[in-house]
């Protein structure tokens, strides 16, 4: 669906007579089925919706939540070694929030903290208490790993409006983005209040040879082992005969 | 040109998996050694999970050194006598291996142990094969051809348990490469490579086999570790990523002849020269790691990391 179609539809949609002109927010996305295929190398997701008189918009796109273990080195003898770990719930394999405007500037931070607003106001939750300061250090460890993968971003993206109502942004899915399901959440706020909100799935998933792949190895391990080890005997064997000549 | 790797799940470029396997392959004709303690961390560097690095790695090792023995059979460079001996002890010692992984994973620092006996372990191998190899360089050089003796009588001869070993001009007790083959699979086992950088320096000054036949027989041998390794992992981890070994071996199988080729034209000497220089230069590095205050503190990792190898 190109751009122009897509937001000519919710133009539409928003100019339409209730019920859905009852609706402050709609929302929709480019793509809802992330395929990543053999020659898969990172992606761009476009979102795009129209608002329902005044507010700013807020964007957060989620990956599936996974458990995290941080680890710490610590310097023993001379040597670094692991001394200390922490297991954090709630973390999203991914990351991303983007604005119409700076935060600051029109969300509080009960705001941003109700709504997870941002890498720095992520629910992470320890699997057991340490004092503040420490577990601080290791949520920020946490963080400072992630953002390096390129699953989080510190930076907030743009949300840019088209005229009084139409907004857009866009959001790119890295080449090691993890398989799962989704949230785009986009947010209406005015006042320091979420007046609309509306949550969209969006499916990251192997397909094709890659996925048969994947299936493979996990229902029937044994084969896919011997199978790994023939092929690697074959061609090792196939390029031995044929370099063999002199 | 990107490729996605359904198990790894990252995308890698494809031409520089093609280079690394090239290099494995590379080391592999000339040394005789699996390169899993090169490939393994390489992976990890260019965003590998470090379970499927290990896994895959042992995968890689097998293409080239199936080439390499199907090549160097007929010039009688393996030692099939003596690799079947070896790989005996290897086979027993990486089961023993099992349990000793448990026992340290229990006490919760097996990543400090494997690093510290790679240190120690390639640090002394490299050190004692680099002074050894350089004397008999010079002493070839200075044409002063001082002929030692073939081999010193020692202890060792005197163990039971005598074998022939044609190919390889050795009469010796077998249990001495079982035991060396077991000590290599217990090694093995911990650290996740085939383990043919040990193999290699053990077969030449321990067991004192010529050099011409030890790449061939260490070759043998990995083939057959590796094949384990690789198997295990599939069932225990499914962390074999079949599109990244295929990829890598593609690499290797086009690089092994010419290490191979210029292998067989290098002496013996200059050969564990090489191969020394190699083994110090892995040692210092992951020294450095252990020495040098990390980049950040902390690192992480998704806990449902099944009970297996994880590093290196």
């Amino acid at each position: 669906m190109s751009l122009r179609c897509a937001l000519l539809a919710v133009a539409l949609l928003a100019l339409l007579p209730s019920p859905a002109r009852a609706q402050a927010l709609v929302a929709d996305l480019s793509d809802h089925l992330i395929a990543i295929t053999a020659g898969f190398a990172g992606t761009d997701v476009l979102l795009f919706g129209a608002t329902e008189g005044e507010g700013d918009v807020i964007v957060i796109v989620r990956g599936p939540e996974m458990p995290v273990e941080v680890r710490r080195k610590a310097r023993v003898l001379g040597i670094w070694i692991n001394t200390e770990r922490i297991a954090f719930s709630g973390a999203p394999a991914f990351y991303r929030v983007a604005a119409s405007r700076p935060l600051d500037q029109f969300a509080n931070e009960a705001l941003r903290a109700r709504q997870q607003v941002g890498i720095e106001f992520l629910r992470l939750v320890p699997e057991r208490q340490l004092t503040p300061a420490r577990l601080e250090d290791f949520r920020q460890g946490l963080l400072r790993n992630k953002v390096y993968e390129d699953l989080y971003s510190a930076k907030v993206g743009d949300v840019s409006f088209l005229g009084p109502r139409l907004f857009r942004t866009r959001f790119s899915l890295p080449a090691n983005v993890p398989p799962g399901t989704y949230t785009v959440e986009v947010l209406l706020v005015r006042d320091n209040q979420v007046i609309a909100a509306q949550t969209t799935p969006m499916l990251v998933n192997k397909t094709g040879i890659g996925a048969d792949v994947y299936d493979f190895a996990h229902r029937h391990a044994a084969v896919y082992g011997l199978v790994a080890v023939l092929i690697a005997v074959l061609s090792g064997w196939t390029a031995g005969t044929v370099f063999r000549k002199a | 040109m990107h490729l996605y790797l359904p198990i790894a799940e990252v995308s890698l470029d494809v031409f520089i998996l093609l280079g690394l396997g090239a290099a494995i392959g590379f080391l592999s004709g000339l040394f005789g050694v699996g390169g899993g303690f090169l490939v393994t961390p390489l992976l990890i560097f260019l965003g590998v999970p470090p379970a499927i690095a290990a896994a895959t790695g042992a995968n890689t090792v097998i293409a080239p050194s199936v080439s390499g023995v199907v090549s160097k059979l007929r010039r009688g460079g393996v030692d099939m006598r003596m690799g079947l001996v070896l790989l005996a002890g290897g086979l027993a010692g990486s089961a023993a291996s099992v349990g000793l992984f448990g026992l340290l994973r229990r006490i919760g620092q097996i990543d400090l142990v494997v690093s510290l006996s790679y240190v120690l372990l390639l640090g002394t191998i490299g050190g004692l094969m680099l002074s050894e190899s350089i004397q008999a360089w010079r002493r070839q050089r200075g044409a002063t051809a001082l002929r030692k003796k073939l081999h010193k009588h020692t202890w060792i001869h005197g163990l039971p348990l005598k074998m022939r070993f044609p190919q390889s001009r050795l009469y010796i007790s077998a249990l001495l490469p079982i035991g060396i083959g077991f000590g290599v699979g217990v090694l093995s086992g911990i650290m996740g490579v085939g383990g043919g950088f040990v193999m290699v320096p053990a077969m030449i000054y321990v067991l004192g086999m010529p050099t011409a036949v030890v790449v061939g027989t260490s070759q043998f041998q990995i083939i057959f570790v590796s094949a384990n390794v690789t198997i295990l992992q599939s069932i225990g981890n499914q962390a074999v990523d079949i599109a990244l070994a295929a990829t890598l071996m593609v690499g290797s199988i086009v690089a092994a002849p010419f290490g191979s080729r210029i292998g067989a034209r290098l002496r013996g000497d200059q050969i564990r020269i090489l191969l020394a220089l190699m083994v110090l230069a892995v040692a210092v590095q992951l020294a450095l790691n252990l020495v040098l205050r990390p980049v950040d503190r902390y690192s992480i990792s998704t806990p449902p990391v099944p009970a297996q190898r994880v590093d290196r």
